[in-house]
């Protein structure tokens, strides 16, 4: 058979430990034992391969979505999806979901007393181009209070989901906003070790795609597992 | 390696507006060869408690042992109807429920065929990243000689292969337990 080339594993620190006694919820839910030491086969360096068909303007323009504009200040979200060799990830889906403006999801779940928009969803979804790059057109997400602890907020932040080319690469993350005040303060942010890999989390200020006179750019690259250098099995 | 990978961060408790587009808890469509099986069972913390903000996502080869991916150089059938992927978000007690068929056997790092199997990744509120973990099938000869089963302690080999449901043709039971005693076995992928 041929030889299967697997996907590197993370730098110690740079991934989050799946217990924080600070964040409340890990506690009941973080695995108590060791993981086992999974080589990768076939069925980890394949993964799920979706259609670039199904994507459309109104998926990747949150402002979009409805007859009318939500509210909040307009932004421009965009990047690459990258290996860590810096080759561009090309045809993969990217799924985002986020709070609207005032801090509050459209989920039956959220009791924040803040307005929902009647104008804004919270989500969409892009494929990224031959350069990796994908692009969203959304509104700056609130912070908003939640019960982990007393006065407890989160930093404005958008979730991300990325399948990448295999099981072994996938990834669900949030990005943050520079400058962010609350983000010294929030579990989920700080839970990695590793200071320059919650860095990466926080996303740039970006004038390139900034539209004058419309929307502020802000710049968020998303680094897949790369590549092992060598065939790991015979 | 000029760059280092992404911090993963919890799903949170809101991710079904972003993620339930691809829900998928009928991953054949009609005309797929291949037995067909219902796996369902519950994702339950360290008190036994079902987790209703848990989403599922199953990967697998089709009935020949054919994975629907450009790295899958095996010369066995592809079939367009069945693309391998699903994705189930839990209910408010801890179930889900998916159909399938039952895969066909892949090769394992140590040449010979893997045992049937489904990968999965458990994603939900409170787990900063994902649990890997995979599903085996009951009654099969090769499970005693799959390559990753035996990477695993024996004693905790069990929580990897679903159950048959006792009278239920085609239906099989498959717990998650996050933590505690009977805590399924996760991989580091």
């Amino acid at each position: 058979m041929s030889k299967l080339t697997g996907y590197r594993r993370a730098v110690a620190g740079t991934q989050p430990e799946y217990l924080h006694p600070t964040y409340k919820s890990s506690l009941k839910r973080a695995p108590s034992q060791p993981l086992v030491y999974l080589p990768h086969t076939l069925s980890e360096i394949t993964g799920p391969v979706f259609v670039p068909e199904m994507v459309n303007v109104k998926a990747c323009d949150l402002t979009r979505q409805y007859s009318g504009e939500p509210l909040g200040e307009r932004i421009i979200v965009s990047g690459r999806v990258l290996d860590e060799d810096g080759k561009p990830v090309r045809k993969t889906l990217v799924e985002v979901w986020q709070a609207n403006a005032a801090g509050r999801y459209r989920h039956k779940v959220d009791q924040h007393q803040a307005p929902l928009d009647p104008n804004f969803s919270g989500h969409g979804y892009a494929m990224t181009d031959g350069e990796g790059r994908y692009r969203f057109i959304t509104v700056r997400p609130g912070e908003y209070p939640w019960g982990n602890h007393h006065n407890a907020w989160r930093p404005a932040h958008v979730h991300f989901s990325v399948f990448g080319p295999a099981f072994a690469t996938r990834l669900v993350t949030q990005m943050y906003f520079p400058g962010d005040p609350l983000l010294p303060f929030d579990p989920i942010y700080n839970c990695t070790a590793d200071e320059a890999a919650r860095q990466r989390l926080i996303s740039l200020f970006d004038w390139e795609s900034t539209i004058p006179g419309h929307a502020l750019g802000y710049k968020f690259d998303i680094i897949l597992n790369g590549r092992e250098a060598t065939p790991m099995e015979k | 390696m000029t760059l280092r990978a992404t911090t993963s961060q919890t799903v949170g408790p809101f991710f079904s507006i972003g993620m339930e587009r691809l829900n998928c808890a009928e991953l054949a469509g009609p005309g797929v060869a291949g037995e067909r099986v219902t796996i369902e069972g519950r994702v339950l913390d360290a008190d036994g408690v079902g987790v209703p903000d848990a989403i599922i996502e199953l990967w697998q080869a089709n009935s020949h042992g054919k994975y629907a991916h450009p790295e899958d150089l095996q010369e066995k059938p592809v079939e367009a109807a069945f693309q391998g992927h699903g994705r189930i978000p839990t209910d408010e007690d801890g179930k889900f429920r998916f159909t399938t068929i039952k895969p066909g056997g892949v090769p394992g790092p140590d040449g010979k065929l893997q045992a049937p199997h489904i990968v999965v990744s458990v994603f939900m509120r409170g787990l900063m990243r994902r649990v890997v973990t995979r599903i085996y099938f009951p009654d099969e000869a090769g499970n005693a000689e799959d390559f990753v089963l035996g990477l695993v302690e024996s004693a905790r080999r069990g929580t990897l292969i679903a159950r048959n449901a006792p009278g239920m043709d085609g239906l099989l039971k498959w717990d998650v337990i996050m933590q505690g005693p009977g805590e399924t076995v996760f991989f580091d992928c």
